[in-house]
């Protein structure tokens, strides 16, 4: 398990998650990432609502940094070889939340879950699932 | 409304989706070309979207709002009236990382609309279209409104 501040560092050396203006952030114990609301995450500006190119960019960061948390060692990140992507409501102009959970870890391959949400977790903006590689362990 | 003015009110608005709202601006997101049912963007490589620092690979994240982009201009030129289009799902595979300092290419194709939902198939190279960095499976959903700033609708 890998502290915060490794997080932290991880995500700060990312430029993609600097544009978007991620943050780490505990619940509960639990790996959260956050993409504070900005202007530039905004896909319609006449509804308004945030692009969903950048909510699932905010669930695609959260899916590779839980895999980081969950390997003991410092490896190369992981690398996407596909991904799936609901969208269950208009993306409003505020903070969003996501979070990822590991559903399947394989040597190489791991399945992630990532739900997110802006008020209330239980009401989901989005959904992705993913499959990811993972490099060799030797 | 007739296809021709349809399509000629496409080529206006395809700027104003990709390059004029706040997220295409900032990623760089530029409109190449529209027609009936079909839509290129390209985003040329941008340092502020690596996702890996140490290969300089462009982060998944910006190849998907690609992707989704071109699938939304696309799906808006499916249909045979206007209207505002959403993502319902997009489904993506990526094939192999895009090469770092190559601008990538999205082209969508809307195969088939419903009287509310557009099914799409798109695909981002970097210049050779049978080397494919990602294909995209999406649906679209028309919600009725007018695209953004086409006031002459």
């Amino acid at each position: 398990m890998v502290r915060d501040d490794r997080i932290s560092k991880e995500l700060s050396r990312i430029p993609y998650a600097e544009t978007l203006g991620l943050k780490p952030l505990l619940i509960n114990e639990e790996f959260t990432l956050v993409m504070p609301f900005i202007e530039t995450n905004i896909g319609n500006p006449t509804l308004p609502a945030l692009h969903g190119g950048a909510i699932s960019g905010l669930m695609e960061m959260a899916a590779i940094i839980q895999l980081l948390i969950d390997q003991d060692a410092e490896r190369p990140l992981p690398k996407p070889i596909g991904i799936n992507v609901d969208y269950l409501r208009k993306g409003h102009p505020k903070d969003t939340y996501a979070r990822a959970v590991i559903f399947k870890q394989g040597s190489r391959v791991a399945n992630v879950r990532v739900q997110a949400w802006q008020d209330d977790y239980d009401k989901p903006i989005a959904a992705m699932q993913g499959h990811y590689l993972l490099s060799k362990t030797d | 409304m007739a296809s021709n003015d349809f399509i000629q009110k496409l080529w206006e608005l395809g700027p104003t989706l990709a390059e004029h709202t706040p997220h295409g601006k900032k990623l760089g997101i530029k409109f190449v070309a529209v027609d009936k049912g079909r839509a290129t963007m390209s985003l040329p490589y941008n340092p502020d979207l690596i996702g890996d620092p140490d290969t300089k690979v462009l982060h998944g994240g910006a190849v998907t709002t690609l992707l989704d982009q071109a699938c939304g201009l696309a799906a808006i030129a499916g249909f045979d009236e206007p209207s505002a289009c959403a993502t319902l799902n997009l489904s993506i595979d990526y094939m192999r990382a895009a090469k770092p300092g190559e601008t990538i290419i999205a082209q969508a194709h809307c195969y088939k609309t419903t009287k509310h939902v557009a099914f799409l198939r798109a695909i981002a190279h970097d210049g050779d279209e049978d080397d494919p960095v990602a294909m995209a499976q999406a649906t679209f959903m028309a919600t009725g409104l007018r695209p953004k700033d086409a006031k002459a609708w």
